[in-house]
C-alpha cells in the first residue's frame, strides 16, 4: 500500500508541525508516508469564493501528483470534503468549458482514495488505540466539514478516548460553527468574531488546557481568539496529540 | 369624526407608509448593526435555541425521516420538471370549481389584480392570512397606496404591523421581539388602528394573546374580503390548502366573501395523496409540532359554505429565472419551513432583518439572489452580498426537509457575483487581483514554495511568541486583527522541512 501525505496549502504554510506529526504518527504504526513534491492546494478557497474556473489547473495538478498513491492521507476534514465533494463538480466545468475533457476520469479515480487522517486510521489501518500518551484535560471541536459533509462521525472521539491520560471534556454546543469559513472570517469579520467569540466562551468555560480539532483553519480562528483573550487554552491538531507519547517536549 | 363611548372605535389607517427592505445596506455592515444590539442578540438566541431543541426532538421520533425528506425533494423535482402543464392543471380544476385564476408576471401585475378585486367588490379594507408570497410583492404597501386598509391577522405579524416594523424570520417574524417590546406595541399601537388593547395589559403571554384576540376580532366580523398566500396547491384537484397554528388563517379564510390567494407558481404538487409528505414534513421541519393545529382546505367555492367568490393569483416575479438555472432551482422545492433560520449560526446572531427581504437566513441567501435576477444581469451590492453571509456549515442543508444543498447553492451563486463582477469592472478590484494573485502562485510548488519562504521570513519579522498580534491594516488584514491574532506561518514550510530531512529520517 503507497500512501500519500497531502499536508493542504495552509497546514504546509502555517502548521507543519502538522505533518510532522502525521509521518511520527504513521512510522510509529508501521508505515512509511510519502510526499508527492508536485501537490499544492485542493482549490477549496477558489472554489468557495466563486472562482471556480481558477480550481481547473488546481484540480488537474492533484489528480497528476497522487494518481500512482493507494490512499492519500490528509490532515483537513475541510480540504478532504473538497476533493472528495467538489473536485468532480469543478471537472464537469472543465469539460463544460472545453478545458480538459480527461479530467472527470481522473477525479473520479484519485478523489475517493484522499481520506481525512481519522478516517485513514481507523477504516484503512483499522487502530482505535494509537499508542498516544497526552496526560491533559482536552476539549474537541468537530468541525462542521469534518462532520456535516464528509461525515467522519465518531472517529475523532473514538481515537482520542483511546490516548493513555487524556481527559476529554464535554465542549456544550460543539456542534456549533466557530465562525471561520474560509473568506467568511474577513468578508462577514463580525459575524465571524461573534461566533467565534461563542466558541471561545465554550471552549473557556469546558476546563480544557487543550483544544483539539481535526482542522487547522478553525483552530486558527478559535486559536487567535483564546490568544487575543490571553487566555491559556492552547489549541492542538488531533495529529499532534496522537503522535505525543508523553516524552516529547512540550507535551 | 369623534368616537363616543357607545360607539365602536373607528378604524384609521396607520399615518406612516408600510416600511420595506429598500435600502438596506450589504449584508456585513447589516449584520454590525445587528451585531451591536444585545436585546435582539438575546431575544433570538432564546427563540432559536428552543425551536432547534424542539425539532430535533420532534424529527427523531421518526425513523423514516429521511425518507420522507427525498420523498419531498422528489415529488418538488418532478413539479419543477412539469410546472406548465401543471400549472394549467390546476387552472382548469380551479376554474371548474368556481374559481377564477390570474396570472402574474411580476409584483406590479399581482398587486394590481389584487386592488382591482377588491375594488370591484367596493371594499375598502382586507383582512391577511400571513403569506410570503404576499410580503415578497409588498402588497400591503401596494394596497396602501391605492387606499385599501390591510390588516395583518397573524399575531407575529400583527406585532409588525403594529411596531411599523419589518419581518425578520419567515415563520416567527416578530422573533427579534421580546413580551416586554410586545406589550409596549400593543399598548402604543393598537388604539390607533382599531380597538385599544385592555388596560393594564402586562407582558403575559395569555394576556397578550387575548389582548390581540379582542383586537382582531372586529377586523374578522367586518372584512369583505381577505387576502392568503398558499403552502400547497393540489394540481389534479384545484384545491388549495393553507396550514397556520393561531385559526386567524381560519377565519380569513371562511368569513368574507371574496377570498384572494396569491400564490408563487412553485406551490404546486401533483395529487392529492403527494400531500401526505409534506403534512408531515412541513410541521416538524417548522413549528416542532407532530402535526399542524389548523389546515385549510379548499377547492374552488362552495354555495352557502365559506367565501362566494375565490380568485387565485399565479405569481412567478422571477421564478422562472430561477428554474432556467440547472443547480440554483433546488431553491424552489423551499417550503417555507424555516428550519434552515433557526439552526443557522449566522442568523442566529444577525437576524433576519440583515438579510435585506423578507427571505431571510440560508434559504433567503440562495433565493433572493435568484429572485432578483443574478443569473441573468449584475445585480447590486447588497443583492451580490447575500450568497457570501454564510460560513458554509452546513447545518441547513441537514435539517431541509427538501434536500436543498443550500451550500452548493451558495457557492454557484458566488461564482455568478464574481463573473458579473468581471462583466461589469474593467479593472479588478482588489480581491480579485488577490485571489487570482493566489491561484498562479499554487499552481506550481516553486512558486508556492517561495511565497512561503517569503511569508515565513515575514512572519519572524513581525511575530512575538509565534504569533502575529493587532496588525492594522485595509481590508482582509484589518478586518482579521481587530479581535483575533494570528499564528505566524512557519519559518520552514512542511515541504521545506521533508526536502532539508528526508521525510524526518534526517532529523
Amino acid at each position: 500500500m503507497r500512501v500519500a501525505l497531502f499536508i493542504t496549502c495552509y497546514n504546509d504554510l502555517m502548521y507543519p508541525e502538522v505533518g510532522q506529526a502525521i509521518v511520527r504518527l504513521l512510522r510509529r504504526l508501521g508505515h512509511e508516508v510519502e510526499f508527492p513534491a508536485e501537490q499544492t492546494c485542493c482549490g477549496q478557497m477558489h472554489f468557495n469564493s466563486g472562482y471556480q474556473d481558477a480550481c481547473i489547473p488546481l484540480v488537474q495538478r492533484f489528480v497528476d501528483a497522487f494518481a500512482d498513491y493507494d490512499v492519500v492521507v490528509t490532515p483537513s476534514g475541510s480540504c478532504a470534503s473538497m476533493v472528495r465533494r467538489y473536485h468532480p463538480l469543478v471537472a464537469e466545468l472543465a469539460a463544460a468549458q472545453g478545458v480538459d475533457a480527461t479530467l472527470s476520469e481522473k477525479v473520479a479515480t484519485v478523489s475517493p482514495r484522499v481520506l481525512e487522517l481519522t478516517e485513514f486510521l481507523i477504516d484503512v489501518l483499522g487502530v482505535t488505540d494509537v499508542g498516544a500518551r497526552f496526560p491533559h484535560t482536552v476539549a474537541f471541536h468537530p468541525t462542521c466539514h469534518s462532520t456535516r459533509l464528509l461525515g467522519v462521525g465518531d472517529r475523532p472521539r473514538r481515537l482520542l478516548a483511546a490516548v493513555d491520560g487524556l481527559t476529554l471534556v464535554d465542549l456544550p454546543r460543539s456542534e456549533a460553527c466557530c465562525g471561520f469559513g474560509g473568506t467568511f472570517a474577513v468578508k462577514n469579520a463580525d459575524t465571524s468574531v461573534a461566533m467565534g467569540l461563542d466558541k471561545a466562551d465554550d471552549v473557556r468555560g469546558s476546563g480544557a488546557e487543550v483544544l483539539t480539532a481535526g482542522d487547522t483553519s478553525c483552530l486558527m480562528h478559535i486559536g487567535g481568539l483564546l490568544s487575543r483573550q490571553r487566555s491559556p487554552v492552547r489549541v492542538m491538531h488531533l495529529a499532534e496529540i496522537l503522535a505525543e507519547t508523553g516524552t516529547e517536549a512540550g507535551a | 369624526m369623534t368616537d363616543t363611548a357607545d360607539s365602536p372605535p373607528t378604524p384609521r389607517r396607520a399615518d406612516r407608509p408600510e416600511p420595506t427592505f429598500a435600502g438596506t445596506p450589504p449584508f456585513p455592515e447589516a449584520a454590525r448593526a445587528a451585531l451591536a444590539n444585545e436585546q435582539l442578540r438575546a431575544n433570538l438566541g432564546r427563540a432559536t435555541a428552543t425551536i432547534r431543541t424542539k425539532r430535533a426532538a420532534v424529527v427523531a421520533e421518526r425513523t423514516d425521516w429521511e425518507a420522507l425528506r427525498v420523498a419531498g425533494a422528489a415529488i418538488k423535482d418532478e413539479v419543477l420538471r412539469d410546472l406548465p402543464a401543471l400549472l394549467e392543471q390546476l387552472e382548469g380544476a380551479v376554474t371548474a370549481a368556481g374559481g377564477t385564476v390570474h396570472w402574474a408576471r411580476d409584483a406590479a401585475e399581482a398587486n394590481a389584480v389584487v386592488a382591482e378585486i377588491v375594488r370591484a367588490n367596493g371594499a375598502s379594507e382586507v383582512v391577511k392570512v400571513k403569506s410570503m408570497a404576499t410580503q415578497e410583492i409588498e402588497l400591503n404597501e401596494a394596497l396602501r397606496q391605492d387606499g385599501i386598509d390591510v390588516w395583518e391577522t397573524d399575531l407575529a405579524e400583527m406585532i409588525v404591523q403594529l411596531g411599523h416594523d419589518l419581518p425578520s424570520h419567515i415563520l416567527v417574524p416578530a422573533i427579534h421581539r421580546n413580551r416586554t417590546e410586545i406589550r409596549d406595541i400593543f399598548i402604543d399601537e393598537m388604539g390607533r388602528v382599531g380597538r385599544p388593547a385592555p388596560a393594564g395589559l402586562t407582558d403575559e403571554p395569555s394576556e397578550l394573546a387575548e389582548a390581540a384576540r379582542l383586537h382582531l376580532r372586529e377586523k374578522f366580523l367586518r372584512a369583505r374580503v381577505a387576502v392568503s398566500g398558499a403552502n400547497f396547491a393540489v394540481a389534479e384537484t384545484g384545491t388549495v390548502v393553507v396550514l397556520e397554528s393561531e385559526g386567524n388563517g381560519r377565519m380569513c379564510l371562511t368569513l368574507p366573501e371574496v377570498l384572494i390567494t396569491v400564490m408563487g407558481i412553485e406551490k404546486l404538487v401533483p395529487t392529492w395523496r403527494d400531500l401526505e409528505v409534506f403534512l408531515q414534513l412541513l410541521p416538524r421541519s417548522s413549528t416542532a409540532e407532530r402535526m399542524n393545529p389548523y389546515t385549510s382546505i379548499w377547492t374552488g367555492v362552495t354555495p352557502g359554505d365559506g367565501p362566494g367568490a375565490f380568485h387565485l393569483i399565479l405569481l412567478d416575479n422571477g421564478r422562472t429565472d430561477v428554474l432556467s438555472d440547472s443547480v440554483g432551482r433546488q431553491a424552489l422545492r423551499c417550503i417555507r419551513c424555516s428550519a434552515c433560520l433557526n439552526v443557522c449560526p449566522v442568523y442566529e446572531r444577525t437576524g433576519g432583518q440583515a438579510y435585506g427581504s423578507v427571505y431571510p437566513g440560508p434559504i433567503g441567501a440562495i433565493l433572493t439572489p435568484q429572485l432578483r435576477g443574478i443569473a441573468k444581469h449584475p445585480v447590486d451590492k447588497q443583492t451580490a452580498s447575500l450568497p457570501f453571509a454564510s460560513s458554509l456549515c452546513g447545518a441547513c442543508f441537514d435539517v431541509c426537509p427538501v434536500r436543498i444543498d443550500i451550500p452548493e447553492v451558495l457557492v454557484h451563486l458566488r461564482g455568478q457575483v464574481v463573473r458579473g463582477s468581471e462583466a461589469t469592472h474593467r479593472v479588478p478590484g482588489p480581491e480579485a487581483i488577490g485571489m487570482r494573485a493566489a491561484a498562479w502562485t499554487l499552481r506550481t510548488p516553486r512558486r508556492l514554495g517561495l511565497a512561503e519562504r517569503a511569508a515565513g521570513l515575514g512572519g519572524r519579522m513581525f511575530a512575538r511568541r509565534g504569533m502575529l498580534r493587532r496588525i492594522p491594516g485595509p481590508g482582509p488584514v484589518g478586518a482579521w486583527f481587530r479581535a483575533r491574532d494570528l499564528k505566524a506561518p512557519a519559518r520552514e514550510s512542511f515541504r521545506a522541512w521533508w526536502r532539508r530531512t528526508h521525510g524526518g529520517r534526517d532529523e
